[in-house]
Protein backbone atom coordinates (compact mmCIF):
# COMPACT_ATOMS: atom_id res chain seq x y z
CA UNK A 1 0.00 0.00 0.00
CA UNK A 2 1.17 3.10 -1.15
CA UNK A 3 0.44 6.52 1.11
CA UNK A 4 0.52 8.95 -2.18
CA UNK A 5 -3.16 9.71 -2.43
CA UNK A 6 -5.22 11.22 -5.37
CA UNK A 7 -7.27 14.36 -5.22
CA UNK A 8 -10.23 12.19 -5.00
CA UNK A 9 -9.23 10.22 -2.44
CA UNK A 10 -8.05 13.92 -0.66
CA UNK A 11 -11.29 15.63 -1.09
CA UNK A 12 -13.35 12.34 0.12
CA UNK A 13 -11.33 12.48 2.98
CA UNK A 14 -11.82 15.93 3.58
CA UNK A 15 -15.18 15.38 3.90
CA UNK A 16 -15.15 12.80 6.00
CA UNK A 17 -13.11 14.36 8.46
CA UNK A 18 -12.38 18.51 9.05
CA UNK A 19 -9.59 18.27 11.70
CA UNK A 20 -7.26 15.88 9.73
CA UNK A 21 -5.64 18.58 7.86
CA UNK A 22 -1.87 18.30 7.89
CA UNK A 23 -1.10 14.97 6.83
CA UNK A 24 -3.59 14.63 4.35
CA UNK A 25 -2.00 17.05 1.86
CA UNK A 26 -0.97 15.44 -1.24
CA UNK A 27 2.56 17.12 -1.14
CA UNK A 28 2.73 15.79 2.87
CA UNK A 29 1.48 12.23 1.60
CA UNK A 30 4.27 11.65 -1.12
CA UNK A 31 6.79 10.03 0.93
CA UNK A 32 10.79 10.78 0.67
CA UNK A 33 11.63 8.05 -1.77
CA UNK A 34 14.14 5.27 0.34
CA UNK A 35 17.75 5.51 0.30
CA UNK A 36 17.83 1.19 0.65
CA UNK A 37 18.06 -0.86 -2.15
CA UNK A 38 14.74 -2.64 -1.67
CA UNK A 39 13.38 -6.37 -1.20
CA UNK A 40 15.92 -8.98 -2.29
CA UNK A 41 14.03 -11.13 -4.80
CA UNK A 42 14.95 -14.71 -4.27
CA UNK A 43 17.23 -16.48 -6.84
CA UNK A 44 17.41 -12.89 -8.57
CA UNK A 45 20.66 -13.45 -9.42
CA UNK A 46 19.92 -15.95 -12.15
CA UNK A 47 17.97 -12.39 -14.05
CA UNK A 48 21.48 -11.71 -16.08
CA UNK A 49 22.03 -14.86 -17.44
CA UNK A 50 18.74 -16.04 -18.27
CA UNK A 51 18.75 -12.83 -19.91
CA UNK A 52 21.91 -13.09 -21.72
CA UNK A 53 20.76 -17.02 -22.41
CA UNK A 54 17.23 -14.97 -23.58
CA UNK A 55 19.46 -13.11 -26.04
CA UNK A 56 21.93 -15.67 -27.36
CA UNK A 57 18.83 -18.09 -28.58
CA UNK A 58 16.81 -14.74 -30.03
CA UNK A 59 20.06 -13.77 -31.73
CA UNK A 60 20.26 -17.35 -33.10
CA UNK A 61 17.18 -18.16 -33.96
CA UNK A 62 16.71 -14.80 -36.05
CA UNK A 63 19.59 -15.52 -37.91
CA UNK A 64 21.72 -12.42 -36.41
CA UNK A 65 24.53 -14.61 -34.91
CA UNK A 66 26.96 -16.34 -37.59
CA UNK A 67 26.57 -20.64 -36.15
CA UNK A 68 30.55 -20.83 -37.05
CA UNK A 69 31.29 -18.66 -34.32
CA UNK A 70 28.46 -19.20 -31.75
CA UNK A 71 26.42 -22.10 -32.60
CA UNK A 72 22.79 -21.92 -30.64
CA UNK A 73 21.93 -23.06 -27.37
CA UNK A 74 19.92 -25.92 -28.27
CA UNK A 75 22.98 -26.99 -31.26
CA UNK A 76 25.12 -27.06 -27.89
CA UNK A 77 22.56 -28.88 -26.01
CA UNK A 78 22.04 -31.13 -28.47
CA UNK A 79 26.06 -31.96 -29.31
CA UNK A 80 26.13 -32.41 -25.40
CA UNK A 81 23.47 -35.34 -26.07
CA UNK A 82 25.43 -36.98 -29.37
CA UNK A 83 28.91 -37.02 -26.80
CA UNK A 84 27.07 -38.18 -24.09
CA UNK A 85 24.94 -40.89 -26.35
CA UNK A 86 28.52 -41.85 -27.58
CA UNK A 87 30.15 -41.98 -23.93
CA UNK A 88 32.77 -39.20 -24.72
CA UNK A 89 31.27 -36.73 -22.59
CA UNK A 90 31.55 -39.14 -19.25
CA UNK A 91 34.40 -40.44 -20.11
CA UNK A 92 36.30 -37.07 -20.45
CA UNK A 93 34.47 -35.64 -17.36
CA UNK A 94 35.23 -38.48 -15.34
CA UNK A 95 39.14 -38.52 -15.78
CA UNK A 96 39.02 -34.79 -15.10
CA UNK A 97 36.87 -34.91 -12.39
CA UNK A 98 38.81 -37.33 -11.08
CA UNK A 99 42.11 -35.03 -11.61
CA UNK A 100 40.69 -31.98 -9.60
CA UNK A 101 39.44 -34.71 -6.54
CA UNK A 102 42.74 -35.96 -6.08
CA UNK A 103 44.90 -33.27 -6.75
CA UNK A 104 42.51 -30.94 -4.16
CA UNK A 105 42.41 -33.74 -1.51
CA UNK A 106 46.41 -33.70 -1.52
CA UNK A 107 46.54 -30.47 -1.61
CA UNK A 108 43.95 -29.63 1.34
CA UNK A 109 46.20 -32.28 3.08
CA UNK A 110 48.95 -30.57 3.01
CA UNK A 111 48.16 -27.04 3.09
CA UNK A 112 46.13 -28.15 6.53
CA UNK A 113 49.06 -30.35 7.91
CA UNK A 114 51.40 -27.49 7.25
CA UNK A 115 49.38 -24.37 8.24
CA UNK A 116 49.21 -26.57 11.58
CA UNK A 117 52.72 -27.26 12.02
CA UNK A 118 53.23 -22.96 11.19
CA UNK A 119 50.11 -21.88 13.39
CA UNK A 120 50.88 -23.78 16.58
CA UNK A 121 54.66 -23.22 16.56
CA UNK A 122 56.87 -20.53 16.52
CA UNK A 123 59.29 -23.02 15.40
CA UNK A 124 57.80 -25.02 12.51
CA UNK A 125 56.48 -21.11 11.57
CA UNK A 126 60.22 -20.01 11.20
CA UNK A 127 61.01 -23.56 9.32
CA UNK A 128 58.23 -23.67 7.27
CA UNK A 129 56.35 -20.01 6.56
CA UNK A 130 59.87 -18.14 4.58
CA UNK A 131 59.61 -21.15 2.03
CA UNK A 132 55.67 -20.97 0.89
CA UNK A 133 55.97 -16.92 0.85
CA UNK A 134 58.47 -17.67 -1.81
CA UNK A 135 57.24 -20.25 -3.45
CA UNK A 136 53.53 -17.85 -3.40
CA UNK A 137 55.33 -14.94 -5.19
CA UNK A 138 56.34 -17.79 -7.81
CA UNK A 139 52.70 -18.96 -9.91
CA UNK A 140 52.00 -21.99 -9.79
CA UNK A 141 51.67 -22.36 -13.61
CA UNK A 142 55.07 -21.17 -13.93
CA UNK A 143 56.45 -24.26 -12.73
CA UNK A 144 55.03 -26.37 -14.82
CA UNK A 145 57.89 -26.81 -17.09
CA UNK A 146 59.83 -27.65 -14.42
CA UNK A 147 57.80 -30.36 -12.74
CA UNK A 148 57.45 -31.46 -16.34
CA UNK A 149 61.18 -32.41 -16.27
CA UNK A 150 60.90 -34.07 -12.69
CA UNK A 151 57.71 -36.12 -13.12
CA UNK A 152 57.18 -36.29 -16.68
CA UNK A 153 54.27 -35.62 -18.66
CA UNK A 154 51.66 -37.89 -17.10
CA UNK A 155 48.85 -37.86 -14.10
CA UNK A 156 51.57 -36.94 -11.74
CA UNK A 157 52.44 -33.94 -13.26
CA UNK A 158 48.93 -32.44 -13.66
CA UNK A 159 47.94 -33.81 -10.00
CA UNK A 160 50.82 -32.34 -8.54
CA UNK A 161 49.95 -29.05 -10.60
CA UNK A 162 46.59 -28.70 -9.24
CA UNK A 163 47.81 -29.64 -5.51
CA UNK A 164 50.15 -26.74 -5.64
CA UNK A 165 47.26 -24.58 -6.81
CA UNK A 166 44.98 -25.56 -3.55
CA UNK A 167 47.57 -25.94 -0.75
CA UNK A 168 48.70 -21.95 -0.96
CA UNK A 169 45.61 -20.11 -0.02
CA UNK A 170 44.27 -23.40 1.98
CA UNK A 171 47.72 -22.77 4.23
CA UNK A 172 47.65 -18.99 4.01
CA UNK A 173 44.03 -18.99 5.30
CA UNK A 174 44.27 -21.34 8.03
CA UNK A 175 48.12 -20.14 9.07
CA UNK A 176 46.40 -16.31 8.96
CA UNK A 177 43.34 -17.45 11.07
CA UNK A 178 45.33 -19.60 13.43
CA UNK A 179 47.44 -16.93 14.37
CA UNK A 180 45.06 -14.35 14.79
CA UNK A 181 43.04 -16.15 17.84
CA UNK A 182 41.68 -13.38 19.62
CA UNK A 183 43.92 -12.95 22.80
CA UNK A 184 41.31 -12.20 24.97
CA UNK A 185 40.66 -16.10 24.39
CA UNK A 186 43.77 -16.86 25.76
CA UNK A 187 43.35 -15.13 28.36
CA UNK A 188 40.21 -16.55 29.50
CA UNK A 189 41.91 -20.21 28.67
CA UNK A 190 44.50 -18.83 30.91
CA UNK A 191 42.07 -18.25 34.07
CA UNK A 192 40.06 -21.46 33.00
CA UNK A 193 44.00 -23.49 33.75
CA UNK A 194 43.26 -25.27 30.42
CA UNK A 195 45.71 -27.52 29.23
CA UNK A 196 47.33 -27.15 26.36
CA UNK A 197 45.70 -29.99 24.16
CA UNK A 198 41.91 -28.51 25.28
CA UNK A 199 43.08 -25.07 24.58
CA UNK A 200 43.78 -26.33 20.74
CA UNK A 201 41.10 -28.48 20.46
CA UNK A 202 38.38 -26.31 22.02
CA UNK A 203 39.48 -22.56 21.19
CA UNK A 204 42.37 -22.33 18.85
CA UNK A 205 40.96 -24.98 16.21
CA UNK A 206 37.41 -23.84 16.15
CA UNK A 207 38.59 -20.24 16.04
CA UNK A 208 40.68 -20.88 13.02
CA UNK A 209 37.81 -23.17 11.44
CA UNK A 210 36.51 -19.98 9.29
CA UNK A 211 40.16 -19.46 7.58
CA UNK A 212 40.18 -23.20 6.98
CA UNK A 213 36.69 -23.14 4.99
CA UNK A 214 37.49 -19.45 3.09
CA UNK A 215 41.14 -21.32 1.97
CA UNK A 216 38.93 -24.32 1.03
CA UNK A 217 36.98 -21.87 -1.62
CA UNK A 218 40.13 -20.80 -2.86
CA UNK A 219 41.03 -23.53 -3.47
CA UNK A 220 38.51 -25.36 -5.36
CA UNK A 221 38.12 -22.75 -7.24
CA UNK A 222 41.96 -22.55 -8.50
CA UNK A 223 42.20 -26.46 -8.24
CA UNK A 224 39.51 -25.86 -11.67
CA UNK A 225 41.68 -22.79 -13.30
CA UNK A 226 44.71 -25.66 -12.81
CA UNK A 227 43.04 -28.34 -14.42
CA UNK A 228 42.14 -26.01 -17.06
CA UNK A 229 45.75 -24.81 -17.75
CA UNK A 230 47.23 -28.52 -16.89
CA UNK A 231 44.67 -30.62 -19.74
CA UNK A 232 45.70 -28.37 -22.41
CA UNK A 233 49.62 -29.95 -22.01
CA UNK A 234 49.90 -33.20 -23.48
CA UNK A 235 47.13 -34.92 -22.50
CA UNK A 236 45.07 -37.16 -23.80
CA UNK A 237 41.73 -37.46 -22.29
CA UNK A 238 39.81 -34.63 -20.12
CA UNK A 239 37.84 -32.20 -20.70
CA UNK A 240 40.51 -29.81 -21.37
CA UNK A 241 41.55 -32.33 -23.96
CA UNK A 242 38.09 -32.41 -25.10
CA UNK A 243 38.01 -28.78 -25.82
CA UNK A 244 41.53 -28.91 -27.57
CA UNK A 245 40.61 -31.60 -30.04
CA UNK A 246 37.51 -30.09 -30.86
CA UNK A 247 39.11 -26.36 -31.25
CA UNK A 248 41.69 -27.53 -33.41
CA UNK A 249 38.83 -28.97 -35.74
CA UNK A 250 36.68 -26.02 -35.23
CA UNK A 251 34.12 -28.08 -33.92
CA UNK A 252 33.18 -24.92 -32.03
CA UNK A 253 29.75 -26.39 -30.38
CA UNK A 254 31.83 -29.38 -28.53
CA UNK A 255 34.13 -26.38 -27.35
CA UNK A 256 30.76 -24.38 -26.07
CA UNK A 257 30.09 -27.67 -24.26
CA UNK A 258 32.97 -28.32 -22.92
CA UNK A 259 33.30 -24.76 -21.48
CA UNK A 260 29.67 -24.99 -19.84
CA UNK A 261 31.10 -28.31 -18.08
CA UNK A 262 33.70 -26.49 -16.89
CA UNK A 263 31.64 -23.57 -15.30
CA UNK A 264 28.78 -26.56 -13.81
CA UNK A 265 31.35 -28.14 -12.09
CA UNK A 266 33.35 -25.02 -10.90
CA UNK A 267 30.10 -23.80 -9.23
CA UNK A 268 28.78 -26.77 -8.17
CA UNK A 269 32.19 -27.30 -5.74
CA UNK A 270 31.64 -23.69 -5.09
CA UNK A 271 28.39 -24.24 -3.81
CA UNK A 272 29.09 -27.28 -1.96
CA UNK A 273 31.62 -25.53 -0.14
CA UNK A 274 29.58 -23.00 0.60
CA UNK A 275 27.04 -25.25 1.93
CA UNK A 276 29.45 -26.74 4.52
CA UNK A 277 30.64 -23.66 5.67
CA UNK A 278 27.14 -22.71 6.20
CA UNK A 279 25.96 -25.86 8.20
CA UNK A 280 30.27 -25.67 10.24
CA UNK A 281 29.35 -22.32 11.48
CA UNK A 282 25.93 -21.86 12.19
CA UNK A 283 27.48 -20.46 15.34
CA UNK A 284 28.44 -17.08 12.68
CA UNK A 285 25.48 -14.68 13.33
CA UNK A 286 26.09 -13.60 9.68
CA UNK A 287 24.92 -17.00 8.22
CA UNK A 288 21.97 -17.24 10.63
CA UNK A 289 20.34 -14.52 9.80
CA UNK B 1 34.74 -3.26 63.60
CA UNK B 2 34.30 -6.01 61.38
CA UNK B 3 38.08 -5.97 60.08
CA UNK B 4 39.39 -6.32 63.32
CA UNK B 5 37.36 -10.18 63.83
CA UNK B 6 38.38 -11.21 60.38
CA UNK B 7 42.07 -10.34 61.59
CA UNK B 8 41.08 -12.62 64.77
CA UNK B 9 39.59 -15.77 63.24
CA UNK B 10 41.26 -16.58 60.01
CA UNK B 11 44.03 -16.66 57.50
CA UNK B 12 43.00 -14.21 54.62
CA UNK B 13 42.15 -15.86 51.41
CA UNK B 14 44.33 -13.38 49.57
CA UNK B 15 47.48 -11.70 51.24
CA UNK B 16 49.77 -9.15 49.12
CA UNK B 17 52.22 -7.70 50.94
CA UNK B 18 54.98 -4.88 49.43
CA UNK B 19 53.43 -6.32 45.72
CA UNK B 20 55.49 -4.17 43.14
CA UNK B 21 54.39 -4.09 39.57
CA UNK B 22 55.69 -2.37 36.68
CA UNK B 23 56.05 -1.09 32.95
CA UNK B 24 59.08 -0.19 31.29
CA UNK B 25 60.50 1.04 34.55
CA UNK B 26 57.25 2.91 36.02
CA UNK B 27 55.92 1.63 38.64
CA UNK B 28 52.22 0.74 38.91
CA UNK B 29 51.87 -0.70 41.84
CA UNK B 30 54.07 0.39 44.50
CA UNK B 31 54.25 -1.71 47.61
CA UNK B 32 50.76 -2.91 47.94
CA UNK B 33 49.48 -4.53 50.78
CA UNK B 34 46.18 -6.30 50.62
CA UNK B 35 44.22 -9.06 52.31
CA UNK B 36 40.83 -10.33 51.38
CA UNK B 37 38.84 -12.79 53.92
CA UNK B 38 36.85 -15.89 52.51
CA UNK B 39 33.03 -14.56 52.15
CA UNK B 40 34.43 -11.21 52.43
CA UNK B 41 33.17 -8.60 49.49
CA UNK B 42 35.90 -5.71 48.49
CA UNK B 43 35.64 -3.02 46.00
CA UNK B 44 38.28 -1.35 44.51
CA UNK B 45 38.49 1.66 43.35
CA UNK B 46 40.36 4.18 41.65
CA UNK B 47 40.77 6.63 39.22
CA UNK B 48 41.78 5.60 35.41
CA UNK B 49 46.04 4.94 35.79
CA UNK B 50 45.81 3.66 39.41
CA UNK B 51 46.83 0.80 38.72
CA UNK B 52 43.38 -1.25 39.57
CA UNK B 53 43.73 -3.68 36.49
CA UNK B 54 47.15 -4.39 37.37
CA UNK B 55 46.23 -5.30 40.26
CA UNK B 56 43.46 -7.33 39.66
CA UNK B 57 45.86 -9.15 36.37
CA UNK B 58 48.31 -10.16 39.30
CA UNK B 59 46.09 -11.40 41.65
CA UNK B 60 44.56 -13.23 38.45
CA UNK B 61 48.49 -14.32 37.53
CA UNK B 62 47.74 -13.07 33.97
CA UNK B 63 50.73 -10.90 34.39
CA UNK B 64 53.00 -13.21 32.32
CA UNK B 65 56.48 -11.30 31.60
CA UNK B 66 55.65 -8.21 34.15
CA UNK B 67 58.33 -6.91 36.23
CA UNK B 68 57.52 -7.17 39.71
CA UNK B 69 58.16 -8.48 43.44
CA UNK B 70 56.38 -8.97 46.47
CA UNK B 71 54.73 -11.44 48.64
CA UNK B 72 51.73 -13.02 47.06
CA UNK B 73 49.52 -16.21 48.46
CA UNK B 74 46.83 -16.78 46.45
CA UNK B 75 43.80 -20.13 46.89
CA UNK B 76 43.66 -22.62 44.63
CA UNK B 77 40.90 -21.96 42.62
CA UNK B 78 39.93 -18.46 41.33
CA UNK B 79 37.76 -17.41 39.08
CA UNK B 80 38.03 -14.32 36.71
CA UNK B 81 34.97 -12.09 35.85
CA UNK B 82 35.68 -9.97 32.63
CA UNK B 83 34.10 -6.48 31.30
CA UNK B 84 32.91 -8.42 28.57
CA UNK B 85 31.32 -11.86 28.87
CA UNK B 86 34.47 -13.70 26.56
CA UNK B 87 31.99 -16.59 25.80
CA UNK B 88 33.57 -18.43 22.97
CA UNK B 89 31.12 -17.63 19.80
CA UNK B 90 31.70 -21.37 18.58
CA UNK B 91 30.43 -23.02 21.64
CA UNK B 92 26.64 -23.42 22.98
CA UNK B 93 26.06 -21.86 26.58
CA UNK B 94 26.30 -24.82 27.99
CA UNK B 95 29.82 -25.92 26.40
CA UNK B 96 30.64 -22.19 27.27
CA UNK B 97 30.51 -23.63 31.30
CA UNK B 98 31.95 -26.41 31.03
CA UNK B 99 35.03 -24.95 29.09
CA UNK B 100 38.13 -26.82 30.72
CA UNK B 101 35.96 -27.92 33.98
CA UNK B 102 36.42 -31.88 35.51
CA UNK B 103 35.55 -33.99 37.65
CA UNK B 104 31.67 -35.73 38.60
CA UNK B 105 28.82 -35.25 36.59
CA UNK B 106 30.22 -31.83 34.84
CA UNK B 107 26.87 -31.24 33.14
CA UNK B 108 24.79 -31.37 35.84
CA UNK B 109 26.48 -29.23 37.82
CA UNK B 110 26.63 -26.50 34.81
CA UNK B 111 22.84 -26.94 34.25
CA UNK B 112 22.74 -26.01 38.24
CA UNK B 113 24.56 -23.21 37.45
CA UNK B 114 22.88 -21.94 34.42
CA UNK B 115 19.57 -22.37 37.03
CA UNK B 116 21.31 -20.22 39.86
CA UNK B 117 22.01 -17.45 36.92
CA UNK B 118 18.34 -17.89 35.80
CA UNK B 119 18.94 -19.36 32.44
CA UNK B 120 17.69 -23.16 33.03
CA UNK B 121 16.49 -23.70 29.71
CA UNK B 122 19.02 -21.71 27.77
CA UNK B 123 21.79 -24.28 27.78
CA UNK B 124 21.66 -25.61 23.86
CA UNK B 125 21.55 -21.76 22.92
CA UNK B 126 23.95 -19.53 20.90
CA UNK B 127 25.90 -16.96 22.44
CA UNK B 128 24.96 -14.45 19.84
CA UNK B 129 20.98 -15.30 20.49
CA UNK B 130 21.74 -14.12 24.36
CA UNK B 131 21.75 -10.15 25.18
CA UNK B 132 24.39 -8.76 26.77
CA UNK B 133 22.98 -9.31 30.48
CA UNK B 134 22.76 -12.79 29.46
CA UNK B 135 25.71 -13.10 28.31
CA UNK B 136 27.37 -11.66 31.60
CA UNK B 137 25.10 -14.34 33.26
CA UNK B 138 26.54 -17.42 31.59
CA UNK B 139 30.60 -16.09 32.56
CA UNK B 140 28.83 -15.82 35.79
CA UNK B 141 27.70 -19.15 35.78
CA UNK B 142 30.99 -20.27 34.13
CA UNK B 143 32.89 -19.03 37.20
CA UNK B 144 30.61 -20.46 40.07
CA UNK B 145 30.27 -23.49 38.44
CA UNK B 146 34.01 -23.74 39.78
CA UNK B 147 33.35 -23.30 43.12
CA UNK B 148 36.29 -20.45 43.02
CA UNK B 149 37.58 -19.27 46.75
CA UNK B 150 38.90 -15.93 45.24
CA UNK B 151 35.92 -14.32 42.32
CA UNK B 152 37.81 -11.73 40.39
CA UNK B 153 35.42 -9.50 38.63
CA UNK B 154 36.97 -6.32 36.32
CA UNK B 155 33.74 -3.99 35.89
CA UNK B 156 31.50 -6.56 35.16
CA UNK B 157 28.75 -4.44 34.56
CA UNK B 158 30.46 -1.81 32.77
CA UNK B 159 28.82 -2.47 29.13
CA UNK B 160 25.19 -3.17 30.81
CA UNK B 161 22.43 -0.86 30.46
CA UNK B 162 21.26 0.89 34.23
CA UNK B 163 18.27 -1.38 34.52
CA UNK B 164 20.34 -4.68 33.58
CA UNK B 165 22.72 -3.36 35.83
CA UNK B 166 20.85 -3.11 38.50
CA UNK B 167 19.32 -6.84 38.19
CA UNK B 168 22.94 -8.43 37.80
CA UNK B 169 23.82 -6.57 41.36
CA UNK B 170 21.50 -8.16 42.95
CA UNK B 171 22.38 -11.61 41.70
CA UNK B 172 26.00 -11.11 42.34
CA UNK B 173 24.83 -10.50 45.53
CA UNK B 174 22.81 -13.14 46.54
CA UNK B 175 25.23 -15.25 44.69
CA UNK B 176 27.90 -14.19 46.63
CA UNK B 177 25.74 -14.61 50.19
CA UNK B 178 25.02 -18.31 48.86
CA UNK B 179 28.57 -19.53 47.87
CA UNK B 180 30.95 -16.69 49.82
CA UNK B 181 33.73 -16.26 48.18
CA UNK B 182 36.37 -13.67 48.45
CA UNK B 183 35.52 -11.22 45.64
CA UNK B 184 37.33 -8.47 44.50
CA UNK B 185 35.32 -6.16 42.32
CA UNK B 186 36.99 -3.52 40.35
CA UNK B 187 34.73 -0.49 39.24
CA UNK B 188 34.78 2.86 38.95
CA UNK B 189 31.17 3.44 40.18
CA UNK B 190 31.13 4.67 43.27
CA UNK B 191 27.68 3.77 43.87
CA UNK B 192 27.87 0.40 42.66
CA UNK B 193 30.89 0.19 45.42
CA UNK B 194 28.69 1.13 48.24
CA UNK B 195 26.13 -1.11 47.47
CA UNK B 196 27.72 -4.12 47.34
CA UNK B 197 31.20 -4.09 49.17
CA UNK B 198 31.49 -4.66 52.78
CA UNK B 199 34.69 -2.93 52.25
CA UNK B 200 35.54 -0.01 49.55
CA UNK B 201 39.32 0.12 48.79
CA UNK B 202 40.69 3.15 46.69
CA UNK B 203 43.97 2.78 45.33
CA UNK B 204 45.98 5.99 43.87
CA UNK B 205 49.17 5.83 42.27
CA UNK B 206 50.16 1.84 42.84
CA UNK B 207 48.77 2.09 46.71
CA UNK B 208 45.96 1.84 49.03
CA UNK B 209 45.17 5.02 49.52
CA UNK B 210 42.22 4.74 51.99
CA UNK B 211 39.89 2.14 53.20
CA UNK B 212 35.88 2.47 53.84
CA UNK B 213 34.07 -0.24 55.40
CA UNK B 214 31.39 -0.46 54.85
CA UNK B 215 27.94 -1.66 56.35
CA UNK B 216 23.84 -1.43 56.00
CA UNK B 217 23.24 1.33 58.77
CA UNK B 218 25.37 3.51 56.08
CA UNK B 219 23.68 2.08 52.94
CA UNK B 220 20.01 3.03 54.59
CA UNK B 221 20.78 6.50 55.97
CA UNK B 222 20.95 9.30 53.51
CA UNK B 223 22.91 11.31 55.35
CA UNK B 224 25.76 9.23 56.31
CA UNK B 225 25.16 7.40 52.36
CA UNK B 226 25.82 10.95 50.62
CA UNK B 227 29.00 11.75 53.42
CA UNK B 228 30.53 8.46 52.54
CA UNK B 229 30.01 8.91 48.56
CA UNK B 230 31.93 12.65 49.11
CA UNK B 231 34.34 11.11 50.48
CA UNK B 232 34.76 8.43 48.39
CA UNK B 233 34.41 10.68 45.52
CA UNK B 234 37.02 13.47 47.35
CA UNK B 235 39.47 10.29 47.79
CA UNK B 236 39.50 10.06 44.14
CA UNK B 237 39.74 13.74 43.15
CA UNK B 238 36.37 14.29 42.61
CA UNK B 239 35.51 17.78 44.91
CA UNK B 240 31.32 17.76 45.67
CA UNK B 241 28.84 19.54 48.33
CA UNK B 242 28.26 16.70 50.59
CA UNK B 243 24.22 18.03 50.98
CA UNK B 244 23.56 16.83 47.15
CA UNK B 245 23.69 13.71 45.77
CA UNK B 246 27.34 13.55 43.65
CA UNK B 247 26.45 11.28 41.13
CA UNK B 248 25.13 14.16 38.31
CA UNK B 249 29.09 15.78 39.35
CA UNK B 250 31.12 12.39 39.75
CA UNK B 251 31.41 11.61 35.55
CA UNK B 252 34.81 11.33 34.07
Amino acid sequence: MTLRTSPGDFSRSLLQSSTITNALKPRAAARRRSLRLGRAIPYGWTFGPLLLILAWSVGAAAGWIDPRSLPAPWTVISTAIDLATEGRLQENLLVSLQRVSEGFALGVLAGVLIGLVAGLSRVGEYLVDGIIQIKRAIPTLALIPLLMLYLGIGEGMKITIIALTVFIPVYINLHAYLRAIDSRYVELADTLRLRYRDFVRHIVLPGALPGLLLGLRFGVTGSWLALVVVEQINATSGIGYMINLAGSYGQINIVLVGLVLYAAMGFISDATIRFIQKRVLTWQRTFAN
Amino acid sequence: MAADIRELNSTPTVRARNLVRGFSGRGVLNGLDIDIHKGEFVALLGRSGSGKSTLLRALATLDHGVAGSGELRMPEEISVVFQDARLLPWKRVLDNVTLGLEGDDVRGRALEALAEVELAGREAAWPYELSGGEQQRVALARSLVRAPELLLADEPFGALDALTRIRMHDLLQRLCQRHRPAVLLVTHDVDEAIKLADRVLVLEAGKLAREFPINNEQRQDQNQLHALRAALLQQMGVYVDSNKPARALATH
